[in-house]
């Protein structure tokens, strides 16, 4: 009853049963995942990251509740959650968050350990979102583990990708470094009726004024002074990250957000962006199932006993583990 | 990566505010590599098994410390049956009386623990139920 066909057609006992499959990568998961992929490429997919207790999962919830509510979009939430180094376990709580979106048969909520994967997804989140754009949702949100600052896989995946700040996290200085806050297609600062939200707000202001410089007017020792934009070297249009303010547990900002969201798919689709982050999602893909087929061959056609040999020499540095690894490639027929 | 993962809901059903117990629950599992669901509180019947749905678990816990376990747990078994999830197995914490014990295993709950139950029994009973 699990086949690609009822997923297709909308059963959700299927899907959710799907969805382990494939979150599991397992046989007939993947043979599922070759049914399905045809039917995908549809939904709009919407990362939200940013560092935990942001009020990324509120923030989802409103997205989705708005989506239903105001433009009967049919809406999948991935939410993604750390599992421990230690024991593998992991509590997903993401949806304590979300208890708006339950009884409606158009929003399919799905909790995912990261299993060991550090980039804020887990391996098999890709899969799990085509999925659900094979089953026909026009949206699928995809909200990250709380991200440090180099968690930025969802880049790859997502059409849009929102990072998410609150006040009272850091400085100018966190705002130029380099990693999440570059991924940013829209920079949403939340909890914005707490304190210090204008400070937020200028940070990320300053940063996206060094990113992309405007032409613009200041005062100095009295004196007005123009300074035109420096010419971009590329002729097209260029995206600049919009920054909103929001307070998810309200609801407050977000048809604004939803409003940039749209504006952002509008930006894509006519720049050619759309197409492009198809292209680099789908290599990045095809990358990884060839370092996996690869890997898999290599294993097949060496043996256990040679790989602990070559790692014995080089704990007794007798080898390099470079030349362990090229002797070992060699040694293999793969 | 390709093991299968065993995933609970742990859920409060009913309108007590004591999710202490549930809590406690939800982290053991977590340390016996468990992939633990937690919804909240004040969650209807229906909200936990659409949610047992939509993450396919192998098993829902159930935390209820305000008496009203014998209509809960009873709804909650009939709305996953109605679901195609008569597979999930269902165990109950909190405040129970003794002499419920006996209708309520009647009606397919498979493990009954108050307070003071030990978290390694409740994980052992766990992986023996799910290990079927």
């Amino acid at each position: 009853m699990t086949t690609p066909q009822a997923v297709l057609n909308g059963e959700r006992l299927a899907l959710a049963r799907m969805l382990t499959k494939v979150e599991n990568n397992s046989e007939e998961g993947r043979l599922a995942l070759m049914e399905l992929f045809p039917h995908t490429g549809r939904a709009h997919l919407i990362g939200v990251t940013g560092a935990p207790g942001t009020g990324k999962s509120s923030l989802v919830n409103q997205l989705a509740l708005h989506y239903r509510k105001q433009q009967n979009k049919r809406v999948a939430i991935v939410a993604v959650d750390p599992s421990s180094p230690f024991t593998g376990g992991a509590v997903l709580g993401d949806r304590v968050r979300m208890r708006d979106l339950s009884g409606d048969p158009n929003v399919f909520i799905r909790s995912m350990a990261s299993r060991g994967s550090l980039g804020g997804l887990a391996q098999s989140t890709a899969n799990v979102v085509q999925v659900f754009d094979a089953a026909g949702f026009d949206v699928v949100i995809v909200e990250t583990v709380g991200a440090g600052q180099s968690e930025v896989d969802i880049a790859r995946l997502a059409h849009t990708t929102l990072v998410v700040e609150a006040p009272g996290l850091g400085d100018d200085i966190q705002a130029i470094k380099a990693g999440i806050l570059e991924i940013a297609d829209i920079l949403v600062v939340n909890k914005a009726d707490r304190p210090g939200v204008e400070n937020t707000e200028k940070a990320l202001k300053t940063m996206l004024e060094l990113a992309h410089p405007a032409e613009r007017v200041f005062k100095h020792h009295g004196t007005y002074m123009g300074v035109a934009a420096p010419k971009s070297n590329l002729n097209k249009a260029v995206w600049i990250p919009s920054i909103q303010r929001t307070i998810s547990t309200e609801g407050t900002g977000i048809a604004e957000l939803v409003d940039a969201i749209a504006k952002h798919t509008a930006y894509l689709r006519s720049s050619g962006g759309w197409a492009l982050r198809e292209r680099t999602r789908l290599e990045v893909e095809l990358e990884a199932l060839l370092r996996e087929g690869l890997m898999n061959k290599f294993r097949e056609s060496t043996t256990a006993e040679a790989f602990e040999q070559a790692l014995e020499a080089v704990i007794q540095r007798k080898v390099s583990p470079w030349e362990a690894a090229n002797d070992l490639l060699k040694g293999s027929t793969a | 990566m390709t093991e299968k993962k065993i995933r609970v809901l742990v859920a409060k059903p009913g309108l007590d505010g004591h999710d202490r117990g549930a809590k406690v629950i939800a982290r053991a599992l977590r340390d016996a590599g468990m992939e633990v669901i937690y919804t909240g509180l004040r969650q209807t019947p229906e909200m936990i098994a659409e949610a047992a749905l939509q993450e396919d678990v192998d098993v829902v816990g159930l935390s209820v410390l305000s008496g009203a376990h014998m209509a809960l747990a009873p709804r909650v078994m009939e709305l996953l049956h109605a679901n195609g999830q008569s597979h999930v197995k269902v165990f109950l914490g909190g405040i129970i009386p003794d002499e419920d014990l006996g209708s309520l295993k009647a009606m397919g709950v498979t493990g009954v623990y108050g307070p003071g139950a030990n978290t390694e029994d409740i994980i052992r009973d766990i992986k023996l139920a799910v290990a079927g």
